[in-house]
């Protein structure tokens, strides 16, 4: 008797442990999903009023002059990321494809080990490094010295998705293509990397997301511009900037603006995420 | 037919392709050979695979490889076209002759040595992102040939070599991985016939597949030695009598007996061999 009764009371302890433990989890589900919530219910109440044709058309007014754009910003976000891309990617790539493919066991860890240090460390690093290296030997802040910054914040990024969804890749392919007497660079090119394509795209989009919010970065590298960039080796406007700029300004209808702007950049890196989703669907059963 | 040395070669190798009738001990004319494998050993590291091996493979015949797992059959195939190579720190001793040349010679591109002695993998593995057209055309694509004409031939001209024409010919833009079992390991037959090998090697072609893909591929390995060299590996005894010429019996990587499959499976000469055929050990 004495041991049923005590059978029961472990079980009712237990399903207490059960719920609290269930409760407990379920809340802090709740708060990895509330920011994302938050952010976006206070970004539409605050900036989706300035949303407009002429936020995405027009330059910005004077200051005291209501109205005005951010297309220079937009734009400006688009040239960075498009020279951020044209760094970032090709070294990313092929270094991602140089660990997984070739490389000393060694050397490999050495180059796994500074990849991952380098994604730790604080961005505005590099905004510092481009700044000593490139803005202070040609004298000024450019367009360039912008690109620069992210896609150094890019490489590494690339080179660690590339690397791992590379290494997905089933020897049992590798192995197909140089029995059939095929180099092992083509193999590499035209079979592994072929394989692996929607993950090498997907660590491309991830790292476009990340950088295509940075600001730190672009604050003594880009520095912003309040008008057209016509010669890239000038300052450039770009959208985080834009909205920094704007809201510490003391001014309501910028604050306006910058809401707009955050609005308008964190649909942007939404629409990418969905894009990534998109290209993953099914990964579970393919592997790559 | 491409040459694996541009230049002349070895005169030790022609010195051996002209006494030929040395190597068979009958009074018969000695049947042509595609492979003369001499005193071969290969290592993984510290640890030896093969220890020793020595022999002849005929042309136009199947030789099957079999013996206990772990005895070393699929690493003295891949020695037959260099594929054991990409396993670092293998090495191997010995001579392995194709036609007369030596594999091994240092101006021997291995690459050049799988265009000639084609490979069928355990596992079919067909290129996931390629249709069922592309993944047998793959190979001669990535060798450079561009002529589309030429290809489509060679394409329905594999796929009807490895019995898949008619099944696949209005599909052959689907995606490689949508056949079954059976027909993707053909789709693989046919994509190692594309580049028109001299030999096909085969690593246990059968053993993922049901009784009636394996009794087609075993059909198709009937047919296919009419133009082909071909080694294949097997664990299934009633296989290797069925479809081999000739059967060499391995274990912990010697070679223990090598000879005619009617001799091996009806009377061995060694006990060995003897107690692996009627399923004593291994
Ligand atoms: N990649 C490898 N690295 C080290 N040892 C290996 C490797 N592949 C095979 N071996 C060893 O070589 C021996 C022969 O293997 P294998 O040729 O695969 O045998 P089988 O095909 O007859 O089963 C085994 O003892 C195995 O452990
Ligand atoms: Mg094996």
């Amino acid at each position: 008797m004495t041991m049923h009764s005590s059978r029961a009371d472990n079980h009712t302890w237990r399903k207490i442990m059960n719920a609290l433990a269930s409760a407990t989890t379920f809340v802090s589900a709740l708060l990895v999903i509330a920011p994302l919530g938050l952010i976006f219910f206070h970004l539409l109440a605050n900036g989706a009023s300035s949303v407009n044709w002429a936020f995405f058309t027009h330059l910005p007014k004077p200051v005291g002059e209501a109205g005005g754009g951010m297309v220079n910003a937009i734009v400006g976000s688009l040239e960075l990321l498009a020279f951020a891309s044209a760094i970032g990617i090709p070294i990313g790539v092929l270094g991602g494809v140089y660990l997984a493919e070739y490389g000393t066991a060694r050397a490999n860890a050495l180059l796994r080990f500074v990849a991952d240090v380098l994604n730790g460390v604080p961005s505005i690093t590099f905004g510092v490094v481009v700044y000593g290296l490139v803005v202070l030997r040609f004298k000024g802040f450019s367009a360039y010295a912008g690109g620069l910054a992210l896609g150094l914040i890019m490489v590494p990024l690339i080179l660690r998705t590339t690397e791992e969804v590379i290494l997905l890749v089933p020897n049992g392919y590798r192995e197909a293509a140089l029995a059939l007497g095929v180099a092992r660079w083509k193999t590499i090119v035209y079979i592994v990397m072929k394989t692996a394509s929607k993950g090498i795209i997907t660590g491309i989009l991830l790292a476009l997301a990340r950088v295509g919010g940075e600001t730190a970065p672009l604050l003594f590298t880009a520095f912003g511009n309040r008008f057209w960039n016509h010669n890239l080796s000038e300052p450039i406007a770009a959208l985080p900037l834009q909205i920094f700029t704007y809201a510490i300004s003391p001014y309501d209808d910028w604050h306006r603006q910058a809401w707009a702007g955050a609005l308008v950049l964190v649909t942007g890196i939404f629409c990418v995420n969905v894009l990534v989703r998109i290209l993953t669907r099914g990964r579970t059963t393919s592997a790559v | 037919m491409v040459n694996l040395i541009m230049a002349s070669p070895d005169p030790a190798v022609v010195e051996h392709v002209e006494r030929p009738a040395e190597l068979s001990p009958t009074t018969e004319p000695a049947p042509p050979l595609t492979f003369q494998v001499k005193n071969v050993s290969i290592w993984y590291g510290e640890k030896r695979a093969i220890d020793d091996v020595t022999l002849d493979i005929a042309s136009n015949a199947v030789t099957a490889i079999i013996g206990p797992s772990g005895c070393g059959k699929s690493t003295f195939l891949r020695c037959l076209n260099r594929m054991h190579e990409l396993v670092p720190k293998t090495r191997v001793e010995g001579r392995v002759l194709l036609q007369g040349e030596d594999l091994y010679s240092s101006t021997v591109d291995p690459a050049i040595v799988r265009r000639r002695v084609g490979m069928v993998f355990q596992k079919s593995n067909p290129f996931p992102t390629m249709s069922i057209g592309e993944n047998v055309i793959i190979g001669l694509r990535l060798n450079g040939v561009r002529n589309q004409k030429f290809l489509n031939e060679r394409l329905e001209k594999s796929l009807r070599m490895a019995a898949l024409w008619d099944e696949v010919k209005d599909d052959l833009h689907k995606s490689g991985t949508s056949l079954s079992g059976g027909q993707q390991q053909r789709l693989c037959i046919a994509r190692a016939l594309a580049v028109e090998p001299e030999v096909l090697l085969m690593d246990e072609p059968c053993s993922a597949l049901d009784p009636i893909a394996t009794a087609k591929i075993e059909e198709l390995i009937y047919e296919l030695k009419a133009q082909y060299t071909i080694v294949t590996v097997t664990h299934n005894m009633q296989q290797a009598g069925r479809i081999s010429d000739f059967t060499a019996f391995l274990y912990m990587g010697r070679l223990i007996e090598f000879g005619s499959t009617t001799k091996i499976f009806t009377n061995p000469s060694q006990k060995q061999t003897e107690d692996y055929i009627t399923g004593r050990f291994g």
